[in-house]
């Protein structure tokens, strides 16, 4: 790479949403013909950032320049950036799983005459475009039918057909399983080779970075921080991207809490095996090990994809996953969680990480939400005790400062940090013992974070147990006991206090099962 | 007892006055239309209406739709539909009729057996949806096929009914045990005060025992008001009640009873028990209620039972009142039913609605149809007029939710 041939400049790109500031003056530059990684923790703004290219965020809806192929873009749609051959898969794939193969590959881009489909046509070139990107499959295939790792693969033959200049991939290994994955690296590294396709590649795995990346650029908190190249000669340095990945200072946003003393075992995973529900051969969680302690505050660590979320759920009564093996004992007692009552029972709870999918019923108020979980406790023989649940929820929303006029207020009118206040009452008035919260403090401000940081304490010192995920290291730091690390389904480590740096974390995170890319 | 006096007990805010009745304002809005069109109509017949034997066969003319829209709104807040309950009112009432006419059953028994048919019919359906997983539109379209064609098969031609007892539900009235006073008939009078009197027992009972357990009632001002206007309310369909009749009997009708019964029971179940709750909470959102410990399977089979019951007891009032089993009795019952649970505020998506205001719906679709035939409007332009107030009624609850966004 001697002579620079740039085919993408972004300049100065500022994109805010309402008062958040989710883009901050960012600079890309990406040379033709080369496999561009942009690295960064969950959050950091980059896939604002390709939406921003795509068009998904019209232009004038962000302050900055982008220059594509030698000319200024001004994309209102993505049917603009796609007509330069700027193509984008996202992570969620964009298929339609009970059409065929070759009618997704061409759906928006049908070959037609007139309006009529030419069959012949579109099933010739689909095969053709299924030869190149290595799918054997049939096009008449039902999308809903091959894998995922396939699904991916006809994503990207669907790029090929609008003449993909730029081809973006969004977490694109994130749902595959290893040899998914490498299969689908060698492909786009096969397409710089032999077709000079330029890919920009999102992604957490710092093993397929240094495998495949040409170039590096690192965003943090919206901003760039830096670009790293990669040859053969300066093969990339993991620890420096770490660094720059993650260096931020902590600064006192977290309450003074100090550890309590290690009360007795609570609950403890033994070789906790769980499969993805729809891919049984594929691994979610992996001969998990996990103990937590009466008064303690665990976090797991993990990027998104490595399966904490899924660990959490398939414990909570097996709300996740198949073909689900390992031992659970709670209280030192191994104990069978069938369904979420039983884990109830238990002394489980578990609060969601995404409270509106999951968490809430929105058409309903904070009273009827907050005591969803504990029915049987505030009523009598089936019949609601109304003023012991008022007098409860109204407790909590004291408690827990909720800010809401009274707790008839439908749920959906609360701001996130309030939303998540009512899932925490939810489960706080269900008197658990060991409290799994995943991202508690997902999408909500500073100042609500403080207040459920220290509900969080208040639980562990009545004694209670309590497991927090987390994608944002510095909260896991600012708030944990111990915390174990999770990379792709498997407990990696379990670091105590004194071990607690971002780096040393983040490496466990980014840890390759044995099988790596190559 | 009526649909208006129901309504209003649904408020428990502590907010101040205006603010509560803000947040009522879908409730109280059906209200407000119904009491309209009542105007109106009394308007346009010439105060034919408001007659007290107009009043009191608008109520046995329309029972079945109340007695079926109970269920219904339970079900459609869950997010299923029961299609079936129309083709279920021809196949339980021809049991019925067979059972006293060709077996000699006594028929008080033969409503038993009626009723456990449709819990057994309940059962059925119940099995298919929760358990099996078949979408509850899918469940029930295939048994108001197979339960209109058993109907057909079991009744044939028609079976009269010829027990004057199993007559008489549908049209007498309770006994005039307490004797005429004046016009009116005493045991109504008594009915109604007792009425107007529990109500207000039952607010002010509500104000002490929040205030026993520390929380702050609703506004004094609200609870007068609410018992003044129940008060009216309930007085005024006492007295149209305790003057109707003929020369033999008049004052409560039996179905109004039955209905009456009906309605504050399951109202009750469904604001007032954990399995209530639980029928909420799966309309809102299945996923979180899950999460919760909740046995959605459970919950929707529940459902299908109680809508099979309310099913068989909506046949055996047809029944009394037709005097005779046809196999196209019931006919677009159904549609009745969901008509009457979507004029009444209850959201498509599930989730959202309540008894009392699919009654009030019920309510607004039978004082229609009773004042245009008053006026001797044909029933083909009463249909297509019943259509028009579905989808009116159904766009201003949607456009004034967006106005609210």
């Amino acid at each position: 790479m001697s002579e620079r041939d740039t085919i993408l400049t972004m300049e100065h790109i500022t994109k805010t949403f309402g008062p958040v500031k989710a883009l901050t003056d960012v600079n890309l530059t990406v040379e033709r013909g080369e496999i561009h990684a942009i690295c960064g923790e969950n959050g950091a703004g980059k896939s604002t950032l390709m939406n921003v290219l795509s068009g998904v965020y019209p232009h004038g809806s962000y302050d900055g320049r982008i220059e594509f192929d030698g000319k200024e873009c001004r994309y209102r749609t993505i049917k603009d950036s796609e007509a330069d051959g700027i193509v984008i898969i996202h992570q969620e794939l964009a298929l339609s799983p009970f059409l065929s193969i070759a009618e997704n590959i061409f759906i928006g881009n049908e070959r037609a005459r007139g309006g009529v489909v030419n069959w012949d046509e579109t099933r010739a070139q689909a095969a053709r475009l299924l030869e190149r990107v290595g799918l054997p499959e049939d096009p008449d295939t039902r999308i809903a039918d091959i894998g995922v790792g396939k699904q991916q693969l006809a994503e990207i033959a669907k790029a090929l057909s609008k003449n993909v200049k730029l081809l973006i991939l969004d977490e694109p290994t994130a749902a595959l399983n290893d040899e998914d994955s490498e299969h689908l690296l060698g492909l786009v590294r096969q397409l710089r080779d032999e077709q000079g396709v330029t890919s920009i590649i999102i992604t957490h795995k710092l093993n397929e970075v240094a495998a495949i990346a040409d170039n590096v650029t690192v965003i943090r908190d919206g901003s760039t921080v830096g670009q790293m190249y990669v040859t053969e000669e300066t093969p990339l340095d993991q620890d420096e991207l770490i660094r720059k990945m993650v260096g931020r200072e902590l600064t006192n946003l977290y309450p003074d809490h100090p550890s309590n003393p290690v009360g007795p075992e609570y609950l403890r995973l033994k070789d906790w095996t769980v499969h993805h529900p729809l891919d049984p051969n594929r691994v979610v969680a992996d001969h998990a090990n996990i103990t937590v302690h009466a008064g303690e505050i665990v976090g797991l660590a993990g990027l998104m994809g490595a399966g904490r979320t899924e660990l959490a759920m398939s414990v909570f009564g097996r709300s996740y996953g198949s073909n689900i093996s390992g031992e659970v004992y709670v209280k030192g007692r191994k104990t069978e969680l069938h369904n979420v009552q039983a884990a109830i029972d238990a002394g489980l709870a578990y609060a969601t990480e995404d409270r509106k999918a999951y968490g809430l019923n929105l058409l309903q108020n904070i009273r009827e939400n907050a005591s969803l979980a504990s029915l049987r406790k505030l009523s009598r023989h089936g019949i609601m005790d109304d003023n012991i649940e008022r007098k409860e929820v109204s407790r909590y929303r004291r408690d827990f400062n909720i800010k809401c006029r009274d707790i008839d207020v439908p749920v959906s009118t609360l701001s996130g940090g309030n939303q998540q206040k009512v899932v925490l009452a939810k489960w706080v008035i269900a008197d658990p013992d060991i409290l799994i919260l995943d991202e508690p403090t997902r999408g909500i401000d500073v100042g609500a974070k403080y207040e459920i940081y220290e509900i969080i304490d208040q639980l562990v010192d009545a004694g209670k147990a309590v497991i927090v995920i987390s994608s944002e290291l510095p909260e896991l730091i600012g708030i944990c006991d111990r915390i174990y690390t999770v990379s792709q389904g498997v407990v990696t480590d379990n670091v105590d206090k004194q071990g607690f740096t971002q780096e040393y974390l983040m490496r466990g995170m980014t840890k390759e099962r044995e099988v790596a890319v190559r | 007892m009526s649909a208006t006096t129901a309504a209003p007990a649904q408020t428990t805010k502590t907010g101040g006055l205006l603010a509560t009745i803000a947040n009522n304002a879908r409730q109280y809005g059906i209200v407000g239309a119904l009491l309209i069109i009542v105007v109106v109509f009394q308007i346009l017949t010439g105060g034919v209406l408001l007659k007290p034997n107009s009043f009191v066969s608008l109520i046995q003319q329309n029972a079945y739709v109340i007695i079926l829209a109970i269920g219904m709104v339970m079900v459609i807040i869950a997010t299923h539909i029961d299609l079936s309950v129309g083709s279920l009112v021809a196949f339980i009432g021809g049991i019925c009729a067979l059972l006293m006419e060709r077996q000699g059953v006594n028929w008080g028994l033969a409503i038993l057996i009626s009723l456990l048919v449709g819990l057994i019919v309940g059962v059925w359906q119940g099995f298919w949806v929760a358990y099996v997983g078949i979408p509850g539109f899918i469940t029930t379209l295939a048994g108001m096929l197979i339960f209109r064609g058993l109907a057909t098969v079991l009744v044939g031609e028609s079976v009269p009914i010829t027990s004057e007892s199993f007559r008489g539900i549908a049209r007498n009235y309770l006994p005039n045990v307490l004797g005429w006073w004046g016009p009116f008939d005493g045991l109504t009078i008594v009915l109604g005060v007792a009425c107007i009197a529990a109500f207000a027992w039952s607010q002010l009972h509500k104000r002490i025992r929040a205030q026993r357990v520390g929380l702050v009632p609703e506004p004094m001002s609200l609870t007068v008001i609410k018992i003044v206007v129940a008060a009216l309310a309930i007085g005024f369909v006492t007295y149209l009640l305790a003057s109707s009749g003929n020369a033999d009997q008049g004052g409560t009708p039996i179905m109004l009873v039955i209905v009456g019964v009906l309605v504050l029971i399951y109202n009750f179940i469904l604001t007032k028990t954990v399995f209530g709750r639980h029928v909420y909470a799966v309309g809102g959102n299945r996923k979180a209620a899950e999460l919760s410990g909740i046995n959605t399977r459970r919950v929707d089979f529940t459902l299908f039972v109680h809508m099979g019951f309310l099913s068989a007891v909506a046949a055996v009032c047809m029944l009394s009142r037709l005097a005779s089993a046809t196999a196209q009795a019931g006919m677009e019952f159904e549609m009745d039913a969901i008509a009457a649970c979507f004029i009444g505020g209850t959201a498509v998506t599930g989730g959202v609605g309540t008894i009392p205001g699919a009654v009030v719906g019920a309510f607004v679709m039978g004082v229609i149809n009773q004042g245009l035939s008053i006026m001797g409007v044909d029933t083909a332009i009463v249909k297509t007029i019943k259509g028009l107030v579905l989808l009116g009624a159904v766009a201003v609850d949607i456009m004034s939710k967006r106005k609210k966004r």
